[in-house]
């Protein structure tokens, strides 16, 4: 029952969150110069007196302030994010048709960093702790450092440059082969291979904040009382970071990965410009180029919803797998 | 002070990175010295290579634009929006963050709220979609890399002021008769001074960073050559002019990149007791 | 094996401290034995290298502190010559150790059960069901109660002393013939103390085992040892059986650090209740409300439940208790740094309970304080000097007035003046304290509320920091709470001794009625739990024949 509660109050925080966005976006279009109407019509629309016009009812835009914001409200509860006129189409179908793409890379770009990060990271942590082979350390935290310094679209870039100009390994832009009109398992390959340039390189910087977060969480554990107890009892070095250090030291690295989540998000409209891949982020970039405030405003709030429940997902794994936060943490005293 | 230098200068990459940026920041101000005219302006015949010709060393752009001119003006872009987005962002973060430090219970808990929801919120599509909206501008980018980076700024001097206030010197301050606002100001600040310099310095990368890829999205401002602009507008030519991405990316590597060692110099310098075995 | 060999050998060890440190050796050339069936107590104060001996016989110093010489002979082994896999096999099995800190001695993620049955595991004891029969045994023997519930359940459910039951039930599971004791008591509260070292000599007993118990507290060393080893800054000064190290010390610094042992004082003075009283208190309250939000269950805690006493003029009233107890939450009160939710303050006539802080302020300067931790009561960016002239310059005096004052305080409490321009962290604990005691001074309060003042420092920097408050108190007629929960202490300095209880007065008196007659069942209990009460400790050497 206290799980439920819990999950209650988590939610109930998180639509807070959903809702100041959304107010946000409604005082954004009062906040750009000009005309709001000619504004959410955007720079395609902006030309159709007629369209403009039905703007300015649909939103309301000659009423006192209050009416406007709920009228506002009313349209996103229901789910109305608006219409692009550039693209004739409303703006809660074309973000859906392009969702799974982003989704895609970003669930691959996430997995990745985080495996490889924490991997790398622990693997650095241990060659610290044993003192032996200390340029493992070294040289994976010198790495880190350059990823962690590296703008990601240039990355992206370079990726390109590398594996498709000059190797011609893989392919530079896209999610599927143009005209190749492929199915099934020849379909799913030919996704992978445009995949992995854009997963890595997205994935690589966030990879580097994982590398730095585990290797310094588990550097603070190995210091801690219960790991000396462990090897007072003569449990073996390898089982001390396995059972005692690691389960302790992802804890951290958990509610990070929540926060980092946002930031992803963000680094997904670098990345699917650089590479052209069908999702959102390449709406976003569209969009900014036909001056699309609706379609803008749009992929914003679903982004921020998309950020807010990854980081309600992270906040009950957390509680799940650390039974002092389960049971509120009451600390029993001496 | 000069314990504090000593310390600084052990550390090899501290050091490195210090240099790096004092060569940076002495281009930045050369700029008009080196290179009068603007970088817009076409100077030569498009698409010259690098170390080819000995008047243009990074070689020009698809219009005939010296790249190297490019590089030169555009680090006076990174370092003052930087700079200036990270002290709008600082002021506003230490102001928040010691109110709701010092104070606690109820207003603690709304700043609180009120800093959680702004963390929240997708970092750079709310920086894309201000500038988008506000119109690209040197003052709209800075306002929004400044309005997406002042929470983490905010939650550091919140916990440093939180614990700082329950430390025994604190509370003799209380006890001898200090009042609040002599409180704050001669006995936490100082004391909270050092995290928050480190914190301001990866601050600062953070910006940068941001700085250049609203450039890249075709968010910077119209009238100043930037890195990120340099590198967007080099994506169509990637194929036959590489050299055109290529210089810009290194610099904003750089330059982060000696940002950062020096953040972990200061970290270094600044707290010694803290360095355990593990650093 | 020959009854007469020892158990533990350990010859001349030697270990060298890296570049830098307050002297080139943490140990040099130190040698004790441990016979099966005894307990040696280690005692020294911090900084002795008392704990560097234990960790090496175990092989868990860190890798800059390596043995440079010397032998450590368990059972004819020599442990400094085998390698690491062979220490491993025999750490748990052959040596066990239990450490200092029980709260954070046990890894949080897994239960007790899991981490007492670990021991086995790695040493492929007990296989299948005997494992966890041998656990719930192990629980029972230790005293700790519902062992089958116990087995899964997570460290932080536990309190401190159960934590240590846990550890040392871990510590016994393979039943080793050496058990290292790196002063596990000294985080515990004095009852709980009283429990784990009565398990702890109970075990001995039972199973044989040879004991090392490293400690400062020579209470302790009174109540359990039967030989004893005194350390003084790496080298082993004097050791023998307990009677004749306890009470006829040989070795200057052994008879330096029994003298300085708190005692009760034969002449407490009992004219002081003549006095005028300075501060009346009378009900006083605090409650602290637990809760989360709107969803959460609320718990209330009566930190100082209805608490009323009197302080006169050079007086000290000590108020002595367990954590918990609510003592230091009074200490608080009186100084209005946490809010009061019941009862009066009776200052001068004034209640000064219900006054705003800004109102109070003015008032602060007759009510000062002396902190707990001389590490953390100083500003560190601050000199001396404007430490202790803060205080004055606050309430009006203008800073060469104050920082004369400053001055005259530091020869006062017995610093140099030299002093005046210096950083706190270029001073040890003990002047630290001084340097507190100067800046509480600063402000010529009427009271002076001294929190845990000395329970930080070593027991012959605690003596002198005692003598000058003592000092200070008879020349300048000043009132003293001494919050303390050690009860030597508080026999030593106090005139009258309040007992505090879960938030409540438990009993009131003289310290000799306290200590001779208690009347509360908790006093009876608290005052049998204080270690080594039988041992009387010889009084002050005479004075060093000039050399």
């Amino acid at each position: 029952m206290k799980f439920l509660s819990f999950f209650i109050s988590r939610l109930g925080k998180a639509l807070v969150v959903v809702l100041g966005v959304v107010i946000i976006n409604f005082f954004m279009i009062r906040l750009a110069p000009g005309d709001p109407a000619a504004v959410l019509a955007g720079q395609a629309g902006a030309g159709d007196p007629t369209y403009v016009a039905s703007l300015r009812a649909e939103f309301g835009l000659d009423q006192p302030l209050l009416t406007q914001l709920w009228l506002y409200l009313k349209g996103v509860f229901q789910l109305d994010l608006g219409f692009s006129y550039r693209n004739h189409v409303p703006v809660l179908d074309l973000i859906l048709e392009r969702l799974p793409a982003t989704f895609l890379l970003m669930s691959c770009a996430f997995l990745f960093s985080i495996v490889f990060g924490v991997l790398l990271g622990v693997i650095a942590a241990r060659a610290r702790y044993s003192n032996k082979r200390r340029w493992i350390d070294s040289s994976v935290m010198t790495g880190a450092l350059l990823l962690y310094a590296t703008p990601l679209f240039w990355l992206s870039l370079m990726g390109i440059l590398l594996f498709s100009v000059l190797l011609g390994w893989l392919p530079a832009f896209g999610m599927e082969t143009v005209g190749a009109n492929l199915a099934g398992w020849a379909r799913v390959q030919d996704i992978a291979t445009h995949l992995i340039l854009p997963t890595v390189t997205l994935g690589c910087f966030f990879m580097a904040v994982y590398v730095r977060l585990t290797r310094a969480s588990m550097l603070e554990v190995i210091g801690m009382d219960f790991v000396k107890t462990a090897r007072a009892k003569g449990v073996s070095p390898n089982r001390v970071i396995r059972t005692h250090v690691l389960r302790n030291a992802l804890l951290p690295v958990v509610t990070f990965a929540g926060i980092q989540l946002g930031q992803m998000a963000g680094g997904a409209v670098l990345t699917e410009t650089v590479f052209a891949w069908p999702g959102i982020g390449r709406l976003m970039f569209d969009a900014l180029l036909q001056r699309d405030y609706q379609l803008l405003l749009g992929i914003f709030l679903v982004t921020s919803v998309m950020v807010v429940v990854f980081n309600l997902l992270t906040d009950l794994l957390y509680r799940l797998i650390d039974p002092r936060i389960a049971a509120g943490a009451q600390e029993a005293s001496a | 002070m000069k314990p504090f230098l000593k310390r600084y200068m052990r550390n090899y990459g501290a050091v490195a990175g210090l240099a790096v940026m004092l060569v940076v920041v002495a281009i930045a101000l050369a700029a008009p010295l080196l290179y009068p005219e603007s970088p817009w302006m076409m100077v030569a015949d498009p698409l010259i290579k690098p170390f080819v010709d000995p008047a243009y060393p990074f070689g020009t752009d698809m219009l005939g634009r010296d790249i190297t001119a490019g590089l030169v003006w555009g680090a006076r872009v990174s370092l003052l929006v930087g700079l200036l987005s990270t002290g709008v962002a600082l002021v506003f973060g230490i102001l928040v963050g010691a109110v709701a430090g010092y104070c606690g219970g109820r207003i603690d808990d709304a700043l609180m709220r009120f800093t959680e929801f702004f963390q929240t919120i997708p970092q750079l599509a709310m920086a894309v979609v201000l500038v988008a909206v506000l119109s690209p501008s040197v003052y709209s980018i800075m306002g929004a890399i400044a309005l997406v980076s002042w929470p983490p700024a905010a939650r550091l001097v919140r916990s440093e002021f939180m614990t700082l206030k329950q430390r025994e010197f604190v509370q003799a301050a209380i006890v001898i008769g200090q009042t609040p606002s002599r409180i704050v100001c001669t006995q936490i600040l100082p004391n909270a001074m050092s995290p928050i310099i480190v914190s301001a310095s990866f601050m600062v990368a953070t910006a940068i960073l941001t700085e250049s890829s609203l450039s890249f999205l075709g968010l910077g401002d119209r009238n100043l050559m930037s890195w990120g602009f340099m590198i967007g507008a080099a994506r169509t030519m990637i194929r036959e002019a590489w050299w055109m991405s290529v210089w810009p990316g290194v610099a904003i590597l750089l330059t982060v990149l000696a940002i950062n060692l020096i953040g972990e110099g200061l970290n270094d310098a600044l707290n010694p007791q803290l360095r355990k075995r593990g650093e | 094996m020959d009854d007469n060999t020892p158990l533990l050998s350990v010859r001349n060890l030697t270990i060298a401290l890296p570049a830098g440190g307050d002297r080139r050796y943490a140990v040099r050339d130190i040698s004790y034995d441990v016979r099966a069936g005894e307990i040696l107590c280690i005692v020294g104060e911090s900084g002795s290298g008392k704990s560097m001996s234990a960790n090496a016989i175990m092989g868990l110093l860190p890798d800059y502190l390596a043995p440079q010489g010397g032998q450590i002979l368990l059972r004819g082994t020599d442990l400094l010559q085998q390698d690491e896999a062979r220490l491993q096999a025999m750490r748990g099995k052959d040596m066990a150790m239990i450490f200092q800190e029980p709260l954070s001695a046990l890894n949080p993620l897994m239960t007790v059960g899991e981490q007492i049955a670990e021991v086995m595991r790695v040493h492929n004891a007990y296989p299948g069901q005997a494992r966890a029969r041998r656990v719930l045994e192990l629980l029972e023997f230790v005293g700790l109660p519902d062992p089958a519930t116990l087995y899964h359940v997570y460290p932080f459910r536990l309190s401190g002393g159960q934590r240590q039951r846990v550890m040392i039930a871990m510590a016994l599971a393979l039943e080793p013939s050496l058990l290292i004791a790196d002063e596990p008591t000294t985080a515990l509260d004095v009852t709980t103390q009283a429990q784990i070292l009565a398990l702890i000599a109970r075990i001995q007993k039972e199973k044989g085992m040879g004991v090392m118990f490293v400690t400062h507290d020579f209470g302790v060393v009174a109540e359990i040892a039967h030989r004893v080893a005194v350390m003084e800054r790496g080298e082993l000064v004097e050791q023998g059986p307990a009677e004749q190290i306890l009470n006829a010390p040989r070795h200057p610094y052994t008879r330096r650090l029994i003298a300085a042992v708190p005692r009760r004082r034969a002449d407490a003075d009992s004219a002081a209740d003549s006095a005028p009283p300075v501060l009346d208190v009378r009900n006083l309250s605090k409650t602290y409300v637990t809760g989360r939000g709107w969803l959460g269950q609320k718990r209330i805690v009566r930190a100082v439940d209805d608490v009323s006493f009197t302080v006169r003029r050079g007086q000290t009233l000590g108020i002595v208790g367990e954590s918990g107890s609510g003592k230091s939450t009074i200490g608080k009160c009186l100084l209005k740094l946490i809010g009061i939710n019941g009862g009066q303050l009776i200052f001068d006539g004034q209640d000064i309970a219900g006054l705003s802080e800004s109102q109070f302020r003015p008032l602060r300067k007759d009510i000062q304080m002396i902190f707990q931790d001389p590490f953390a009561s100083l500003n560190p960016r601050h000199t001396v000097g404007r430490i202790i002239s803060d205080g004055p310059v606050a309430s009006g005096q203008s800073r060469a007035q104050a920082e004369a004052r400053a001055r005259e305080l530091l020869g006062l409490v017995g610093l140099d003046a030299s002093a005046f321009d210096r950083y706190p962290n270029q001073f040890s604990g003990g002047q630290r304290q001084r340097i507190g005691i100067a800046r509480a001074l600063a402000l010529e309060p009427k009271i002076l509320v001294a929190d845990e003042s000395v329970s930080a420092l070593d027991v012959s920097v605690q003596a002198q920091v005692l003598q000058l408050l003592h000092q200070l108190q008879q020349q300048l007629q000043i009132a003293l709470i001494f919050i303390t929960h050690d009860l030597r202490v508080a026999a030593q300095v106090c005139h009258a001794v309040l007992v505090m209880h879960q938030g409540k007065v438990v009993e009131y008196g003289s310290p000799g009625q306290i200590f001779d007659q208690p009347r509360h069942a908790y006093t009876q209990k608290l005052i049998a739990a204080v270690p080594g009460q039988h041992w009387d400790p010889p009084a002050e050497p005479p004075p060093e024949p000039a050399i």
